[in-house]
Parts: C-alpha cells; structure tokens; sequence
C-alpha cells in the first residue's frame, strides 16, 4: 500500500553524514554498488560499462561543492547523497502499482520490485535524486539502508550496518535510530547541528547531515609562510651554497 | 523535464477524446437538437473512444515493464496517477452505455441521459487526475501551479471542440458549435498566457544553498559532478534542450494553435455548405498539432529540484 504509515514509525533508521569529515574517497559509493548488486536489488545494472559511454544505476553518489564565504577562503566539501527515508516521502504516495512502501517498524522507504512497473513517477517525486531506474531490468532502484546487513544474524554484529558506514575510512558515516534521542547518532546531531536537505520541499527527511566545522580562529585567509630563498646572500649557508655550485 | 513522445501523444490524445466525450455528453443530456442526432453521436462517441484508446496504449509505451500495468488500479487512495487509470477506465463504461441506447437503439428515457451524465463527470474527472499528477509535484516548481489543472481541463475542450465541429460539419453546417469551439481555444490560451507569466515569475522551488545546507557559509557552487559520463537523473529530469528555444517555440504554439485554429473555425462556420468540413478539417488537426506543442514545452520548460545538485537552476 503506497499510502503512508498512519503513525510515525517506532524507529527512524537513517544515516548521519559528516560533511566536515568526508574527503571524497567515493569508497562508500563503491562498496555500495558492490553489495547491492549483489543483495537485496540485485542486480544493480550499468549499460556499455566498459564502452565510450558508460551508464548505470547507483544508489549513492559523491557530489563536490564549494561553498565560499563573505570573508575567507573558498572551502570544498564533499557531498555524499543516497535516499534520506523521509517521513513525508511523496514518492511513495505517488506510486500507482503499491511497489513503493515506507515500512511502519523502522521507518525505511523500500521498493517492491516485482510490483514496480518502470513508471518512474516517483524519481520525478524525489526532491533529491535518490531513485534510480535500472537500465537493465527496468525497475526503479533506491537505498535500503541495506536491510540484508542491518539485521543479518549470519554477519557479525558490527559488520550489521549499511555498506557505505562500514567501508567508510573517515568515519564520515554513522547509522541508527534517529527516533530514540538517546541513541549514539541523535546525540551526534544534537551536539553538532544536524540539519535537514531542502526543509522548504516539506518531506522531513530522516537522514540528517552535520555542517562543516567553522575554520579555526585567526587561520581563515591567512598567506601561507613564505619559504626559505634558494639563492642565500650571506653566512654560513650562501658559503656552503657557492661551495657546492662550482 | 525529458519531454517523452509516449507521454505527449498520451496526455493530448486521450484530452482531445475525453474533451470530445464530454462536449457530447454534455449536448445529449441537455438535449441540444444535435445531442439528439444519431449519426453526430455515434460517429462522435466513436472517434472519442478511438482517440482514448490510442492516448491510452501511448501511454503504455512510457512504462519499462508495460506488463506490470494492469497493478496501477490498485492504488487509488493515495495516486493521482492510479486514479487517473481507474477513471479511465471506468468513463468507458458510461460512454459505452451512452453509444449503445443512444445511437444505436435509440432509446429515450432515464437511462441514456444519466449515461451522458456520467459519461461527461468521468470525462472530466479523468483529465483532472492526469493534471494532478503533475500539478500535485513539488520537485518541478513550473507543474506545481494552480492553472495545471485548468489547463490540462480546457486544453481537452479547445482540441475536443474542434473535433464536434468537424462532426457538425457535415451536418447541421455547424455554426454554432465553430463559434463555441473558437471560443473555448481562445480562453485556452489565454489561460496558457497566464500560466507563462506565472512560472517565468515564479522564485525557485529550492536553492543550492539550501539542497546543500550549506548555505549558512556561504555562496555554494558545483566543483565536481559526481559522475563524469550520464545518468538517468541527468536524461529524465535535466533536460535543457528547448529551453534555449522556448520563447520561439511559446509564438509557434500561439500561432497554429490560437490564430490558425480560431481562423479557420470562424471560416468553417461563415463558409458555403461545403466550406463548414473544408475549415473544420485543418481546425481539428491544427488544434491537435498545437497541443502538442504546448504538452512539449509543457515538459522541456520544467526543472526539477535535483537539477541544483548538478550545478543547475530548478
Ligand atoms: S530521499 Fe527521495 S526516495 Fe528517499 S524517501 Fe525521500 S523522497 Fe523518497
Ligand atoms: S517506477 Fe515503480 S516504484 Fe516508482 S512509481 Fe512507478 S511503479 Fe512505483
């Protein structure tokens, strides 16, 4: 059923992204292809993968910004996206055929794929560009938070996260109930800003994402020291300087 | 917005078959002497049916797994674009009815007149729920506008009206259903012109600033995609082609569909006998040809909010 869960759900499992952390490595993109075209969506296809003009279907993707202040340099930041489960997820209600559902227990936003008809109207939903149609099988593909790992009894318990949290070299991704406030990552939101993508779309998403930290005092445009001249005029080190020229 | 040949053809000829469904219902129900006329109903409700029919198996053609479609019934309670299917089909049964007490048995009495009655609600009812599809998006600040659903209803009366006309043509020389049909096409575009204003007008439906959240820093802008080659967001809902174009393509539209249509339909109702199917002809078609112009831009000119985080405007 594609309308949503009547009361919000017990749980709120979702990712907290840590934009002042993340360098861009695209590891958590690549081992979430690497799970999930192997796991519950599989399989997670490209076109002409190796050709001239390869395209596929991703369910996480890096962005790059930069983002510059009124006074100081310009910063990058690196942006990593995947579906945010939102509370007000339009692109379930939207669905005609019942293929998209957000579950009442844990709140994750899920597409049944032997239901999904390649419409596409729920992309068109997604404010931020978390759906993807799969070229190959033709059926609409999303995060799942990898519900294959987060409650597998056969993986150890601290291999029982989403791929992209695991593989993450920068702990720039951390997983858990954003419903509980006492849980590890609500108090990482709460003590660090946490803040919503696009709040004016109204979709209340779940995944929360911490603002860079501010640069630290007196180091914000500041001229890198200058460095010592080749060429010293003078003492000891111009002596040794025209003693190794000749 | 990818302006997908499939959608277009649906969207214009299932609302020039439901304008037409309507247009005659609504004349066999208040009992307008060529509502009463069996050969104008059969062959109208006929062409009606024909045209949705074909929007309808247009409309298939979008889907990547068109067997599945048969689901989209299902949903009715939450999806404007399951409703749009139940009413769909749900409308033929009324207008099924209608056909066959009316022209082909041509029976009196209650029965075909709540046919008509039926037949032009789930006409209307029909268009309206393909209109909210779009209407009811936040993502695409140029769809989600009050006129969308207006539109969507008279540009389904200014391509179906045309189409009575040709049918009165031949018969009752059709003046004053051409005088009806001119005016229904000019308030479509003036309602259209409206719509225009509104979105060149309309502010963003969102920011990079607040896409990202960063904006509390500063001025945000793409350093790197994150992608080098295509993909599907990029093809299905950055498409940017016509933009370049549109203020060229909004004249033609205007032209063929407002000034050519309105011509010729006053021709076709001041012409001799035979001038009424001359007109009315290139009318029809005329109006169908500018409608798919409008449904085109109607796409090409859309943004989608997941545009900014490819470094373009929504
Ligand atoms: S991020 Fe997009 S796909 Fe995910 S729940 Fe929100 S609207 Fe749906
Ligand atoms: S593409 Fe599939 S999941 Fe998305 S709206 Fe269409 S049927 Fe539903």
């Amino acid at each position: 059923m594609t309308s949503l869960p009547r009361y919000p759900s017990e749980k709120k499992l979702g990712l907290v992204i840590d934009l002042d952390t993340c360098v861009g490595c695209q590891a958590c993109v690549v081992n979430c292809k690497e799970w999930n075209t192997g796991g519950y969506p599989a399989p997670l296809s490209d076109i002409d993968a190796y050709g001239a003009a390869p395209q596929g279907a991703w369910l996480n993707r890096v962005h790059a910004f930069e983002v510059e202040p009124k006074d100081g340099n310009p910063q990058i930041v690196h942006f990593p996206k995947s579906c945010l489960h939102c509370e007000d997820a339009a692109c379930v209600t939207v669905c005609p055929t019942g293929a998209s559902y957000k579950r009442q227990a844990d709140g994750i936003v899920l597409v049944d794929e032997d239901r999904c008809m390649g419409c596409g109207l729920c992309a068109w939903a997604c404010p931020y560009g978390a759906r993807e149609m799969d070229p190959g099988v033709g059926v609409m593909k999303k995060c799942t938070l990898c519900i294959d790992r987060i409650y597998n009894e056969a993986l150890s318990e601290e291999e029982r996260q989403p791929a992209c949290v695991r593989t993450c070299p920068t702990r720039a991704r951390h997983f858990g109930d954003l419903a509980d406030p006492d849980s590890d990552i609500s108090k990482l939101v709460a003590a660090r800003g946490g803040m919503d993508l696009m709040p004016e779309m109204g979709y209340r998403p779940t995944n929360k994402y911490l603002p860079p930290r501010a640069r630290r005092e007196g180091r914000t445009g500041e001229a890198p020291r200058a460095l010592e001249p080749a060429n010293p005029e003078g003492g000891f080190l111009a002596w040794l300087d025209r003693l190794l020229s000749d | 917005m990818h302006p997908a040949l499939s959608v277009i053809a649906f969207t214009n000829l299932s609302g020039a078959g439901y304008g037409l469904l309507f247009l005659l219902s609504l004349g066999s129900l208040l009992q307008f002497s060529w509502g009463q006329d069996r050969l104008v109903l059969g062959i109208g409700i006929a062409l009606a049916l024909g045209l949705i029919a074909l929007g309808l198996l247009a409309s298939t053609q979008h889907l990547r797994r068109p067997e599945r479609a048969w689901r989209a019934f299902s949903q009715w309670r939450s999806s404007w674009l399951s409703r749009e299917g139940v009413l769909a089909v749900f409308t033929f049964l009324p207008a099924g009815l209608l056909f066959l007490t009316r022209p082909l048995l041509d029976s009196a009495g209650w029965f075909p007149l709540a046919c008509a009655l039926l037949a032009a609600v789930g006409a209307a009812a029909t268009v309206f729920a393909t209109a909210m599809i779009y209407a009811s998006l936040k993502t695409v600040r140029q769809w989600y506008q009050p006129k969308v659903p207006l539109l969507y209803l008279l540009m389904g009366l200014a391509t179906g009206g045309p189409f009575l006309a040709l049918l009165l043509s031949f018969k009752v020389g059709g003046s004053g259903a051409s005088y009806v049909a001119a005016g229904l096409v000019a308030l479509t575009w003036l309602v259209k012109r409206g719509y225009w204003h509104d979105i060149d007008r309309a502010s963003p439906a969102a920011t990079l600033e607040s896409a990202t959240g960063l904006g509390r820093i500063g001025k945000v802008r793409l350093l790197e995609p994150p992608h080098t080659g295509e993909n599907y967001l990029l093809t299905e809902m950055g498409y940017r082609v016509a933009r370049r174009h549109a203020a060229k393509l909004r004249l033609i539209a205007q032209g063929l569909g407002l000034a050519a249509v309105v011509m010729l339909l006053i021709a076709a109702s001041i012409g001799p006998g035979w001038g009424h199917f001359i007109f009315a002809l290139p009318a029809a078609s005329a109006a169908l040809a500018a409608a798919a112009a409008e449904r085109w831009l109607f796409f090409a000119e859309a943004t989608h909010s997941v545009s900014l985080y490819y470094g373009k405007a929504a």
